[in-house]
C-alpha cells in the first residue's frame, strides 16, 4: 500500500506532464516497447512460482535451479534497462534535466528499477543462504514473502509499461 | 516476540553475571539499554521524550516569533531569521513533536490494550524510532550549517509547506531546503515503517476473544491513523524526492519555465498534508474516547457509530486536500467539490462530539485533571471545527486565506485539541507507565495556566485575521489596529510557556516523588490496567482472554459482566 502510494505520485506526475514538454526529445520519438525487458521480468515471476513449488515439495535442487533462473532473469531485465538508458542518454540526448518527459520518465522508471535492484539483492541473499544449506522446506513461508515482493515489483512494471510506453508513446 | 537483551534487573545476579561495564545501575548500562532496546514500552518513552524535547525547541521558536510581533516595527529578528523561525516552528511541531506523541502513545499503549507482549516487529520498531530521531536532529543541524554560529545557519525558511518555485535552486540557493527535504525523508521512513508495524500488530496480535469490535477505541483510532500514515506519507516522500532531484540533478518537476507546474507541488503536498492533520488528531480522539468514559463512569455512548465515524473520517480526509488551495485559481467545479467534501467531513466529526457528550450525560463525572483537559478539548475542538467549516466556504477563504484567521484555526485544532488531549493522555497513563501519579495540585495549576494562556494567545488571532493581518510577516506598521491584539497574543504565549513548564516540572517531580499508583488508579476497564504499574517487560504473564469491550469491568464485576449484554 505504501509503495503503491509512492509509485502513484510518480505515475501522476508522468501522466500530468505528458505532452507538455517544451523541447524534444519526445516519448513517441525515442521510446521503443520493452518486449525483451518485459519478457525477462514477467517470466521471472513465473519461474519464481516454480521455484516455490519445488521448495514446498522438498526438492531443494529444483528450488536452487529455478531460483537462480529467476535471479538471472531479473538481472537480464536490469541489463536491458541499462542498455535502453545508455541509448537514450548518449544517442537521443534525453537526461533527467532535459525536459519534463526526461524528469518524469527517469524518476518513475528509475524508482521501479531501484526496487528491482533491492529484489535482486534479496533473491541473491536467499540463493546464497540456500546453497550453504540454511534454507529448508520449513522456510517456505518466508520464501513466499520474498516472492510476493517480486510479484509486486512485476505488477508495478505492468503499470509502468502501460503508462510510460503504451500511453506515453501516443505523444 | 521475546526481548533479545537480558533484562536490566537480572544483570549482576548469579544467573547472569554482568560483563564489565554493564554492572547493574551504571550509566553505561542504562545508555546501552536505551540504544539497543526493542521493547515497545521503552521505545514509547523514547518517542515521548523526544517529542517533549522538540516541543521545547518549537516552543522557543514560537516565543521568538511572538516576541518579534508583540510591537510594530520590531527589530528583534531580521526577516531571514523570522522566516527560518516560523518554518522550523511548524516543521518541528508537526513532525517531531506531534508525530512523536502519536507514535509514542501508540507504542506504549496499544500492545497493552490488545493483550500482546510487544509489537509485531520489535527491531523494526527500534529502527523507526531512531530514523525519526535522526531526521529531527538532521533538521536542526541546519542551524549550524551555512553561516553557522555567526547567523542563524541554514535553517529551512520556505515555510513548512515549502511551496515551489520558492524552493527551487534559483530562489533558495543555500542548503536550507535540502535540510528540510532530507530530514523529513529520513523521518518519513521511520513513520511509514512504524505505521506498518502498528497495523500488523493490531491485525495479528490481538488476544483471544478480542474481535475488532471489542478493541478499545484508542486502538481503533490508532489503527485508522496508521492506515492514513502508510497511505499518505509516501506522497510527501515522493514530492520531496522530486524536489531533491530538481535541486541537485536539474530535473524539471515544478518549474514553469520548462512547462512544469508549481501547483503540482501543492497538490502532492496537500494530498499528504491534509491526511497528516487527521493522523495527528485521531490519536487525540482516541485518548478522549478512553478518558471520558472512565471519568463519567459510563461506557462510551455509541461505540459502533464511533468506529464507523472514524473510518468515514479516514476515507473522506483523502478527498478534501484542495481546500488548502482555494486561492490558486482552480476552476469552480473543483472548488465546489472540495468545499462540499470539507463540509461532509464535519458530519462524522460532529457525531463523535455528540457521542462524547452523550457519554458524559447522565454519568457520574469525576473532575480530575485528565477529565478537565478532555472537557477543554471538547469546547476548543468544537470551535476549531467551526472555524474550519467557515474556511471551507471558498469565498470566505478567498478573503481569509494566509491570514491570522487560518493560524488561529489550526492552532485551535493542534494546541486546543491535540495538545490538550495529549496532556489528558499523560495524566491518565503516566501512573501506568511509571507507577506514580502525576501531582494533582501541579496538574490543576498546569491546566488553568495553560488554558488561560492558550485562549489569550489564539482568540485574538481570529480577529487579527479579520482585520487583515497576513501570516508570515516579520513585522507590521503601527496605525493598523493590530497592536493591542498582537500584544495580548504574545502575553498569552508567555503564559502558555509557563503552563508547559509546570507540566514538565510535574513529570520530573512525580516520577521521583509522586504518589504510588497501583495497578488501576482510575478504576478503568481496559486491559492495560490489569498489569502492574509499570508493567513487567513481558506485559502479561498469561495472554488474557476477553469476552467484551470492557474486560477489566468483567473481572471486577463478575455478577454483572458486559458480555451478558453483547
Amino acid at each position: 500500500m505504501t509503495e503503491s502510494a509512492l509509485f502513484t505520485i510518480f505515475v501522476v506526475a508522468y501522466l500530468f506532464y505528458l505532452g507538455k514538454s517544451l523541447n524534444p526529445p519526445y516519448p513517441r520519438e525515442v521510446l521503443e516497447f520493452p518486449w525483451l525487458g518485459s519478457f525477462f521480468l514477467f517470466g521471472s515471476s513465473a519461474t519464481v512460482v516454480v521455484a516455490e513449488q519445488r521448495l514446498k515439495k522438498g526438492d531443494l535442487g529444483g528450488f536452487h535451479l529455478w531460483w537462480l533462473i529467476t535471479a538471472l532473469m531479473g538481472l537480464g531485465f536490469l541489463i536491458y534497462t541499462g542498455a535502453e538508458w545508455y541509448h537514450l542518454i548518449y544517442h537521443d540526448g534525453l537526461t533527467l534535466s532535459t525536459n519534463l518527459f526526461g524528469s518524469t520518465f527517469y524518476s518513475l522508471v528509475g524508482l521501479h528499477a531501484s526496487h528491482v535492484v533491492v529484489g535482486l539483492i534479496l533473491l541473491t541473499l536467499i540463493l546464497v543462504a540456500s546453497l550453504t544449506g540454511n534454507i529448508q522446506h520449513r522456510h517456505h513461508e518466508h520464501i513466499q514473502m520474498i516472492s510476493w515482493y517480486w510479484h509486486f515489483v512485476d505488477g508495478i512494471w505492468a503499470v509502468v509499461v502501460t503508462v510510460v510506453y503504451i500511453i506515453g508513446m501516443q505523444s | 516476540m521475546a526481548n533479545s537483551t537480558t533484562p536490566l534487573r537480572e544483570i549482576g545476579t548469579e544467573l547472569a553475571p554482568a560483563p564489565p561495564g554493564h554492572e547493574h545501575g551504571t550509566l553505561t548500562a542504562w545508555i546501552q539499554d536505551l540504544i539497543f532496546t526493542v521493547d515497545h514500552k521503552k521505545l514509547g518513552f523514547m518517542y515521548l521524550g523526544m517529542g517533549w524535547l522538540f516541543f521545547i525547541a518549537g516552543g522557543i521558536l514560537a516565543s521568538l516569533i511572538r516576541l518579534q510581533l508583540a510591537v510594530p516595527n520590531n527589530h528583534l529578528m531580521d526577516p531571514e531569521s523570522f522566516n527560518g523561525a516560523f518554518t522550523m516552528h511548524g516543521t518541528t511541531m508537526i513532525f517531531f513533536f506531534a508525530m512523536a506523541m502519536v507514535f509514542g502513545l501508540a507504542n506504549f499503549v496499544v500492545p497493552l490494550q490488545i493483550g500482546a507482549r510487544d509489537m509485531a516487529f520489535p527491531r523494526l520498531n527500534a529502527f523507526s524510532f531512531w530514523a525519526t530521531f535522526f531526521g529531527g536532529c538532521f533538521l536542526f543541524l541546519s542551524y549550524i550549517a551555512g553561516p553557522g554560529l555567526y547567523g542563524t545557519g541554514a535553517a529551512p525558511d520556505a515555510s513548512w509547506f515549502a511551496l515551489a518555485p520558492l524552493t527551487s535552486r534559483a530562489f533558495s540557493p543555500g542548503n536550507n531546503i535540502d535540510y528540510w527535504s532530507l530530514g523529513l525523508l529520513i523521518s518519513g521512513v521511520g513513520s511509514i515503517t512504524g505505521g506498518v508495524n502498528v497495523m500488523v500488530t493490531i491485525f495479528c496480535y490481538r488476544c483471544k476473544g478480542m474481535t475488532l469490535y471489542r478493541m478499545p477505541l484508542f486502538t481503533w483510532l490508532v489503527l485508522v491513523t496508521m492506515f492514513l500514515v502508510v497511505m499518505f506519507m509516501p506522497p510527501l516522500s515522493a514530492a520531496q524526492i522530486m524536489l531533491v532531484l530538481e535541486r541537485f540533478f536539474g530535473a524539471k518537476f515544478f518549474e514553469a519555465q520548462a512547462g512544469g507546474s508549481p501547483v503540482l507541488w501543492q497538490h502532492f503536498f496537500w494530498i499528504f498534508g491534509h491526511p497528516e492533520v487527521y493522523i495527528l488528531v485521531m490519536p487525540a480522539f482516541g485518548v478522549v474516547s478512553e478518558v471520558i468514559p472512565v471519568f463519567s463512569r459510563k461506557p462510551i455512548f455509541g461505540y459502533p457509530m464511533m468506529v464507523a465515524a472514524t473510518v468515514m473520517i479516514g476515507f473522506i480526509s483523502a478527498g478534501v486536500w484542495a481546500h488548502h488551495m482555494f486561492t490558486i485559481g482552480m476552476d469552480s467545479f473543483s472548488v465546489t467539490f472540495f468545499a462540499f467534501a470539507t463540509f461532509v467531513i464535519a458530519i462524522p466529526t460532529g457525531i463523535k462530539i455528540f457521542n462524547w457528550l452523550g457519554t458524559m450525560y447522565g454519568g457520574k463525572l469525576r473532575m480530575e485533571v485528565p477529565m478537565l483537559f478532555c472537557i477543554a478539548f471538547l469546547f476548543q475542538f468544537l470551535i476549531a471545527g467551526l472555524t474550519g467549516i467557515m474556511l471551507g466556504c471558498a469565498p470566505f477563504d478567498w478573503q481569509l486565506n494566509d491570514s491570522y484567521f487560518v493560524i488561529a484555526h489550526f492552532h485551535y485544532v493542534i494546541v486546543g485539541g491535540i495538545v490538550f488531549a495529549v496532556f489528558a493522555g499523560f495524566y491518565y497513563w503516566f501512573p501506568k507507565a511509571t507507577g506514580r501519579m502525576l501531582n494533582t495540585r501541579l496538574g490543576l495549576w498546569h491546566f488553568w495556566v495553560f488554558t488561560i494562556g492558550f485562549h489569550l494567545t489564539f482568540d485574538p488571532q481570529h480577529f487579527l485575521g479579520f482585520l487583515g493581518m497576513p501570516r508570515r510577516i516579520y513585522t507590521y506598521q503601527e496605525g493598523r489596529g493590530w497592536e493591542f491584539l498582537n500584544m495580548l497574543s504574545t502575553i498569552g504565549a508567555i503564559i502558555q510557556g509557563i503552563g508547559a513548564l509546570i507540566f514538565i516540572i510535574n513529570m520530573f517531580w512525580s516520577a521521583w516523588k509522586g504518589k504510588i499508583a497501583g495497578d488501576d488508579p482510575w478504576d478503568a476497564w481496559t486491559l492495560e490496567w490489569t498489569t502492574s504499574s509499570p508493567p513487567p517487560e513481558y506485559n502479561f504473564e498469561e495472554i488474557p482472554e476477553v469476552r467484551s469491550r470492557r474486560p477489566l469491568w468483567d473481572l471486577k464485576h463478575p455478577e454483572d459482566p458486559d458480555w451478558k449484554f453483547e
